[in-house]
């Protein structure tokens, strides 16, 4: 993985003195919290429900063991020994205290990392595919050019005050793993005829209030242009997005008024100029260079078939579920794709002990060449293991209560903190999320349901990315009271697509019962072989909606 | 409010006249539409002239104009509203502009790095910036990524020099 | 700012959180922050309210706590309650931590 030199270490560290400072001038009182708030956001650090909260951003959800080591230990010694994993691949902490801010960052740039941009008007972290490098398919690893956009808008100075955040995600794959057609900017790796590598770009995906799918503006960017002309995009956003309506001040709005093609236009005309201008030029040497920190791993040859595997699933019922579910084909025979559970039956979805932040840190030392991945599931992934020590990483993993079988199944929840933690939400989405959990249980019938993604969000922010879930729940708060209004039919992949909504919301007793209608009708009408998304794209929104309010 | 140019503070020669006040001699900066509505009056007079560009009013406008301009003003109605930066940015780098671009509005000391990178030269702060905090803010960070108004080597450049160097001891 | 209070509200607090660890705390009649909203004072009334939100203004100025603002309460017998959801559970703690924030560390503090 990429590995900062001097001038990435300099600059975080000018970083963390500057925000010290900062934090020391708000403490004596010659900075106003007028004045404060927006530096604070732009280094991660925002004021919730009980307490501060700090986003510890984690560049395209990749992660060394070190890296996780030190997320522990500042879980353990500055907040209450547990983190949060986003669905934008961050890390949130939710009691630090504002005092102890630059100590956690400090700890954190003697790791190659930080808070920077994790927040506030400017281009967040850039999120990608957690099957970098080990998927069949994969054209060229996302986290290259994640890496060399992280550089490009970091403490950009035309780019610090937008009309609002911008998020950018990256995949390299044809299936979306990075769901980049909800996003600000999506970019998707291709290769043209003759193999040279290009992206095409989308503009104006997002969630929230207004839902909307990018529109794609550009079919083939070539590699060393893909600089100037995300550079136009933001010059013509930062210029002519909304700056009147917090609630219309997103590219997508901006997308939506002046249209694709117009939006196209403007990026190309100034594309053009840039592109002439010849500073943001990618030379191939830069690219090389991050390139190199990319490289595949020393894989062993192996055979493909392992038969320590083979036999060990055999004799062993529950880790043959956890090989069902939680485990992904890898490109290199004899190795796969670790997918580790952060959902336990009943637990909060994303949540990490600092123990067991730990112990997947021991765990991908020893048998994933020393990295982790956060997913925007809120999952973590370990890419590259050997078939042979499944069974070792298994055992592993459930002593630490991480060996959840049940990757994309209905109990793999998407959940934003909600009203629990976030001064923001209207409703608690975390109880939902745990009471779904137990309702469904049952392994057997989890594996009849088959992949069903359940996204709950506690307010039309849509962190939970609820609009994208194959079922989706918003919590609404109707006269101080919690309910919760189900949509179905989204999708964040490939095929992305926003859920409709079914009709009136439901109450907090009313909503497991509800899901669990919704499961029963799609099980009811469901033919060979599909799973909930393929049955609702067959046959829609109204068997649905009639079935589930019969007796409403 | 004090003026800053090229770090230094100064007197500020130019007037802010109103779009219905008598013009006084001597250096003004009017707004773009009285520019708009009294170019031939006002380029005609013999003293430095400069514009004052709302958010949402674009160099472009002025483009043809900045030969007659020693000033171009660039408004933050709120320190949030970045679109300056882009304005100031497009004034350098695609009109060639070298006459003065001056910050003025909701001006915060965390900025100034920002807006110097993009092109500003002078800025219009408040009262309570002292020499130390503005030698402090504009120097907070000495490296930069990104290529931008200024000028100055990124550390794509650095990268490539060191590479250069090694390269070179190497065939030594 | 005056979010999450009810309009016509009878009684009302006034919360903000401390600065410099960002826990919520609770305006007492004395002019106090405590940590518990069985400390608050309850003002009666639009007028009192008003008043007993302008007395949060001076920790602002000295930087003792960010965002005062007031909300519901209900006295009832002799324990204080928020009246939203919200401030239930900002006075108690996470709802699904049961373990964590003020319900753990206050005798006085429940959800």
């Amino acid at each position: 993985m990429y590995r900062y030199d001097e001038f990435d270490h300099q600059l975080v560290n000018e970083r963390v003195a500057q925000f010290a400072n900062q934090v020391a001038r708000r403490l004596s009182g010659e900075l106003t919290e007028d004045e404060f708030k927006p530096l604070r956001l732009m280094n991660g650090v925002y004021l919730q429900l009980h307490a501060y909260m700090l986003r510890i951003a984690i560049p395209y959800g990749t992660l060394s063991s070190r890296q996780l080591r030190m997320l522990a230990h500042i879980g353990r010694t500055y907040d209450r020994g547990y983190g949060h994993f986003t669905t934008r691949q961050n890390l949130q902490f939710n009691w630090p205290a504002l005092k102890d801010v630059p100590d956690i960052l400090k700890d954190l740039a003697s790791v190659e990392m930080h808070c920077i941009q994790t927040s506030g008007n400017c281009i967040r972290n850039v999120t990608s595919d957690q099957y970098a490098g080990a998927a069949k398919n994969e054209i060229e690893d996302p986290r290259i050019i994640s890496e060399i956009i992280r550089q490009w808008s970091t403490f950009h100075p035309e780019f610090s005050f937008l009309p609002r955040k911008f998020k950018i995600a990256v995949s390299g794959t044809p299936d979306d793993r990075a769901a980049i057609r909800v996003h600000d900017i999506g970019i998707q790796i291709v290769q043209d005829g003759a193999g040279n590598i290009g992206y095409e770009v989308y503009v104006g995906g997002g969630l929230g209030r207004t839902p909307m799918i990018a529109k794609k503006i550009a079919d083939f960017v070539p590699k060393e242009d893909l600089l100037a002309y995300l550079e136009a995009v933001m010059r013509v956003y930062n210029m002519y997005g909304r700056r009147d309506n917090m609630y219309k001040s997103r590219i997508k709005i901006l997308v939506h008024e002046i249209g694709a093609e117009e939006m196209k236009r403007q990026v190309d005309a100034e594309f053009a100029e840039i592109r002439k201008a010849g500073t943001l030029h990618l030379p191939q040497e830069e690219v090389d260079r991050i390139q190199a920190y990319f490289r595949p791993p020393a894989f062993e040859t192996l055979p493909d078939e392992s038969t320590e595997l083979n036999k060990a699933v055999l004799a062993d019922t529950g880790f043959a579920n956890w090989v069902k579910s939680n485990i992904a084909a890898h490109k290199i025979p004899g190795y796969a794709i670790v997918n580790i559970s952060l959902k336990p039956i009943g637990g909060t979805p994303g949540d990490c002990t600092s123990d067991q932040m730990d112990a997947v840190a021991d765990i991908a030392e020893k048998f994933s060449f020393d990295e982790v991945r956060v997913t925007h599931e809120q999952n973590l992934t370990l890419a590259h293991v050997r078939k042979k020590d499944l069974y070792a990483v298994y055992e592993a993993l459930k002593a630490h209560d991480l060996a959840t079988p049940n990757i994309n199944l209905i109990t793999d929840q998407i959940a934003c903190p909600g009203l629990d933690y976030c001064s923001l939400a209207n409703a608690r989405s975390i109880p939902i999320a745990q009471r779904i959990s137990e309702r469904f249980a049952d392994i057997a019938r989890q594996h009849e349901i088959g992949e069903l993604k359940i996204n709950t969000s506690g307010c039309i922010n849509a962190c939970g990315h609820h609009h994208v879930g194959h079922i989706g729940i918003l919590g609404v708060d109707k006269k101080g009271v919690e309910y919760y209004q189900v949509t179905l039919g989204g999708a964040a992949d490939e095929k992305t697509a926003i859920g409709d909504i079914v009709g009136p919301a439901f109450t907090e007793d009313e909503i497991v019962d509800a899901v669990e209608k919704v499961v029963n009708i799609y099980l009811d009408k469901r033919e060979a072989g599909e799973r909930f998304i393929d049955t609702y794209r067959r046959i829609g929104l109204a068997p649905f909606k009639e079935n589930l309010y019969a007796t409403h | 409010m004090q003026l800053i140019k090229n770090g230094e503070f100064i007197e500020d020669s130019f007037v802010a006249v109103g779009d219905e006040d008598a013009l006084p001699d001597g250096p003004v900066i009017v707004s773009l539409e009285r520019w708009q509505a009294e170019r031939e009056t006002l380029s005609a007079r013999n003293t430095p002239l400069g514009v004052r560009l709302k958010s949402g009013q674009e160099p472009s406008v002025i483009a043809d104009d900045l030969d007659k301009l020693s000033v171009v003003a660039l408004e933050f109605p709120a320190y949030r509203n970045g679109r300056a930066y882009s304005y100031a940015r497009l004034l350098r780098e695609r009109y060639g502009y070298k006459g003065e671009v001056r910050a003025v509005g909701n001006v915060l000391r965390d900025q100034f790095q920002f807006m110097i990178r993009c092109g500003f030269d002078a800025l219009e702060v408040s009262d309570n910036i002292t020499p130390e905090i503005w030698a402090e803010c504009s120097n907070f960070f000495s490296l930069f990524y990104q290529p931008a108004a200024d000028g100055k080597p990124t550390v794509l450049s650095l990268r490539q020099r060191l590479a250069a160097r090694a390269q070179s001891s190497d065939t030594a | 700012m005056a979010q999450h209070t009810r309009k016509g509200a009878q009684f009302q607090s006034v919360t903000a959180n401390r600065l410099q660890d960002g826990i919520v705390v609770y305006l007492t009649a004395d002019g106090r922050w405590s940590e518990s909203l069985q400390d608050a004072a309850v003002a009666e009334g639009k007028e009192a309210a008003e008043a007993l939100l302008a007395k949060a203004e001076p920790s602002v100025a000295d930087n003792t706590v960010v965002e005062p603002y007031l909300f519901e309460v209900s006295p009832e017998n002799d324990r204080l309650s928020a009246a939203s959801v919200r401030e239930i559970i900002r006075q108690a703690g996470p709802t699904v931590r049961p373990d964590l924030g003020k319900q753990a560390e206050l005798a006085d503090a429940q959800c």
